[in-house]
């Protein structure tokens, strides 16, 4: 790791530029209200790490009481509320939020050359929503918890428990409208707020990863909203909808269910990618290979995402001819994951590759993630699914593509545009360890899983037979240390914020407009509406820049 | 030819200084023009309705497979709503959103007492269907069709004992059929609710919206508003022009 | 810029009244059909009349009272994107129940 691509200016005379979005305006009430995307972000940033570790802490629970076979840490059913809440906090208060609404919302404008979102209002209603929603979810812990695993699934949710169904739903419901109104807010501005010269096929393959995932959150989320609704008019006033004794199907709920669910792991997974293509392409100075195949790749995995949801129902009770169905377009919506792939890994192919923090990242996404994918068509053959259903395997595969892939791609998102967002750079040799500190300890931690799946332990068990003890015992060793990986971040990006080196327009030499303003940007991002007249991912079009550049005065 | 034109520069503090070209007040700072943003709030409109449409259709998925499953108890719930009422109420929501699209246009032919008149004749519509509404499920209160509150299955054990029953000439159903009768009439007041609660918020923005006309904030060139609000007016009647054959009329002809 | 001229097209047509009653007769006409054909007795072509005579409805406040008939493509194709999701959520959660026979409890 010796060369590096990082250019700061002279330390002794760089300043943060004084006028910027930060030091625009002062007060609570100023960023409380504001309607600039970037203080929004920022605002999605620091609660959405709050939750991370709620999360987080959560997960600490669970392997601890998994490191014995008994179930003598907590009572089983508190066991079940605390995976449950571990779910629903992470997915909907942490992954389907993270990078769009941290990261797309602070850099789509730039990207794509506008002053702002088009719907400035609608985005910070959207954060005050995820706020509301992750409060009542907080509450629904203070007050006892939910058992019935995130995916409230019928009829015990609706009949069986008398936990806080209803208040865990409306959580969801509410954070549900947050995401909803995110993704129509990127769909608007990437259609319609392009700068001049800036053609859909000039975007950075980022926005077309987030529009992909946008298009998702709107067409997807409001089925999980109606769903909800329909398990809460059951649960008071017992309309039937979901139970067999008045005729209904709880089948239904899961059709229902899982219609969101499944294109909400692409809402999870397709923002990352659009990370993914930014910073190997930096960190291999070489423009992304296959642009359009992985612009339209995103896309396909948005369209063909919706047509698989029933293969998380294998064991519920669809018919044959289903099963087969959902099999075989299971086997399809792989080969878009597939082409990202490999044309990230062509990217790479007589790249000039160096290895900071956010290529570190990049490097665990790429590895862990095609486990996890590959994981995934053992699951989507409904054959092998019947037997590792409801197994640890498949606790292994989510964890390894969204833990693994997805949080992996929000770090390096976040550290690759910590100097742009803050005008700091972080130190980068803690980050470095911070890196493969998180990767030693997620591998530690979740591939014994696979075995456990494998060897047939069932998933949501607080007690297990004895003999899978040794590879739990593992994976809370492995939680451990991803623990550390996980808080070294918190403390040095902290850190950063004081006593890091001053960044700069462009510490990583990157193409995209972002890197062509000052860091942090100014309020309306540019002064002057930029022309895009170049292609993506120049790095000629950068030399020449760089010949002719002027350094902002701060 | 590569000048300054991607690198910002510290801007001024006030952007209006400076030969700043005159503007509409309603122009919002981060869009080009008046153009830009119509176009971009209207198409954001579009996306929300698409987000209504797929909210609604998981009920509609519903209805479709236990209208499959249960079609006699279907049939037999249908026949105890109203069709008079409904069909007029049908009506009712057709011309108000003949008189919203009405509305919108006196808007963009900037005629302020005809755009007020438009909006007030279609809060009143609403509120005439909501009334109609009313009457319909306070019968239903009435003869305990209503799930989850002392739901009685009388009215299809025994046809003869209810004049809605008697009148379209249905047979005693099965007692496990007449049960599923309870999943038609969540699916009736599951569907309908929701479109009611559609209409009520609608009807309120209606009422912010015709103490704006009299103003006369929507007849100076800026009928976003109205033209938004009238798409989903007529998306809340879409969803109505299929509920009501889905509901109202299964099976009526006389055997 | 097509777009743009597109854009400017689709804000400046203003449909005339005269087409918003011909549709709102349309409209009501058909309701009465609608209530009309339902007391016929057309075996299995009872839903599949009703639900026709509902989707011509749907398409003509679609077309007429909301303007896509007279706006940019992107607005019809936004249109469509809905239309096919929402067929695709019924299509294949129907496929499942058609295709098996359990469950009629």
């Amino acid at each position: 790791m010796s060369d590096t691509i990082v250019s700061l200016p002279d330390q002794s005379t760089a300043r943060i530029p004084k006028v910027n979005f930060i030091t625009k305006e002062n007060g609570l009430l100023s960023w409380l209200l504001t309607g600039d995307h970037k203080r929004i972000a920022i605002l999605y940033m620091i609660s959405i790490t709050f939750f991370f570790f709620i999360g987080g802490a959560l997960a600490g629970l669970i392997r601890l009481e998994l490191l014995t076979p008994q179930s003598d840490l907590m009572a089983t059913d508190t066991y079940n509320k605390v995976f449950t809440m571990h779910g629903i906090i992470m997915i909907f208060f942490f992954l389907v939020p993270s990078v769009p609404a941290t990261l797309g919302n602070f850099l789509i404008p730039l990207m794509i050359g506008a002053k702002d979102l088009a719907l400035p209002k609608i985005n910070l209603l959207s954060w005050y929503l995820y706020v509301a929603g992750g409060i009542l979810a907080i509450y629904t812990m203070a007050t006892g918890g939910v058992d019935t695993g995130w995916t409230f699934t019928t009829p015990l949710s609706t009949h069986y428990v008398n936990t806080n169904v209803l208040t865990t739903g409306l959580a969801v419901f509410i954070a549900g409208f947050s995401s909803i109104f995110t993704g129509l807010n990127f769909i608007v501005t990437i259609h319609k707020m392009r700068c001049p010269g800036m053609t859909w096929f000039r975007m950075p393959l980022f926005c077309w990863a987030h529009y992909a995932a946008s298009i998702l959150m709107v067409l997807g989320t409001p089925v999980l909203a109606i769903t909800i609704v329909l398990v809460a008019l059951e649960r008071t006033i017992g309309i039937g909808v979901f139970d067999p004794a008045k005729g209904g199907d709880p089948i239904l709920f899961q059709h229902l269910f899982w219609f969101y669910s499944h294109p909400a792991v692409y809402i999870m997974i397709l923002p990352g990618m659009g990370v993914i293509s930014e910073t190997i392409s930096t960190f291999s100075r070489k423009r992304v290979f296959g642009y359009t195949a992985v612009a339209f790749s995103s896309v396909a995995i948005a369209v063909f995402g919706f047509f698989v949801w029933a293969h998380h129902m294998f064991i519920m009770g669809i018919s044959n001819y289903s099963m087969l169905v959902f099999s075989l377009l299971t086997m399809l919506v792989a080969v878009p994951s597939a082409i990202k792939i490999f044309n990230w890994t062509f990217t790479l192919y007589k790249g000039s590759i160096t290895f900071e923090t956010p290529m570190l990242y990049t490097f665990g996404f790429m590895g862990l993630f095609t486990i996890g994918g590959l994981t995934g068509v053992f699951l989507g053959a409904a054959g092998t699914d019947i037997h590792l259903t409801e197994t640890y395997f498949i606790v292994a595969h989510f964890h390894f593509v969204m833990v693994g892939g997805m949080l992996m791609a929000f770090l390096a998102g976040i550290h690759f545009w910590w100097p742009k967002m803050t005008g700091r750079m972080y130190p980068e040799k803690i980050s470095q360890l911070a890196a493969v500190v998180t990767f030693i300890g997620f591998n530690l931690t979740f591939f014994p899983q696979f075995i456990l799946g494998t060897l047939g332990m069932p998933r949501r068990y607080a007690a297990y037979p004895p003999e899978f003890q040794v590879l739990n015992v593992f994976s809370t060793a492995g939680a451990t240390i991803l623990g550390v990986g996980y808080l070294l971040p918190i403390l040095y990006l902290t850190w950063s914020l004081k006593y890091g080196e001053i960044a700069g327009n462009n510490p990583w030499q990157a193409t995209g407009l972002e890197w062509q303003v000052q860091s942090p940007p100014l309020t309306e991002n540019f002064a002057v509406t930029p022309i895009m007249d170049h292609e993506c991912y120049d790095y000629e079009w950068l030399e020449n820049q760089k010949v002719k550049e002027v350094s902002s005065v701060g | 030819m590569s000048d300054s034109t991607a690198i910002a520069h510290a801007a001024p503090d006030d952007p209006h200084a400076g030969g700043h070209e005159a503007h509409p007040a309603y122009l919002r700072h981060h869009f080009e023009n008046v153009e830009q943003q119509a176009d971009a709030a209207g198409f954001a409109m579009w996306l929300f309705l698409l987000t209504e449409v797929m909210f609604f259709g998981g009920l509609f998925t519903a209805y479709l497979i236990y209208r499959n499953w249960y079609y006699p108890a279907f049939v037999a719930g249908s026949h105890q709503l109203n069709i008079f009422w409904g069909t007029l109420n049908t009506a009712v929501l057709i011309t108000s959103s003949f008189t919203m699209a009405m509305g919108v246009w006196c808007a963009e032919t900037r005629k302020k007492s005809g755009l007020v008149l438009c909006l007030v004749l279609t809060f009143i519509l609403g509120l005439g269907f909501l009334g109609i509404k009313t009457v319909e499920y306070k019968e239903k209160i009435e003869k305990h069709h209503v799930p989850g509150f002392h739901y009685s299955l009388n009215s299809f054990l025994n046809p003869d004992s209810d004049a809605e029953a008697k009148a379209a000439g249905d047979k005693p159903l099965a007692p496990d059929m007449a049960e599923h009768t309870e999943v038609y009439f969540s699916l009736y007041f599951a569907m309908t609710g929701m479109h009611a609660l559609h209409m009520i918020i609608g009807i309120a923005i209606l009422g912010y919206m015709i103490f704006r006309a009299r103003a006369g904030a929507y007849t100076s060139g800026h009928v976003t508003f109205v033209e938004n609000f009238g798409l989903y007016w007529h998306f809340v009647d879409i969803i109505w022009i299929f509920l009501f054959p889905l509901l109202y009329l299964i099976s009526r002809h006389p055997n | 810029m097509t777009d743009q001229k597109e854009m400017e097209e689709s804000q400046h047509h203003i449909v005339s009244p005269v087409v918003y009653i011909i549709i709102g007769g349309a409209l009501l006409v058909l309701t009465g059909v609608t209530v009309g054909a339902s007391y016929l007795e057309l075996k299995i072509f009872n839903p599949i009349v009703a639900i026709a005579i509902a989707c011509i409805k749907a398409v003509l406040v679609v077309l007429f009272f909301m303007h896509v008939k007279y706006s940019s493509k992107l607005t019809k194709l936004t249109v469509f994107c809905g239309l096919f999701t929402f067929f695709a959520l019924i299509g294949m959660t129907l496929s499942d129940y058609f295709t098996r026979a359990w469950g009629r409890w």
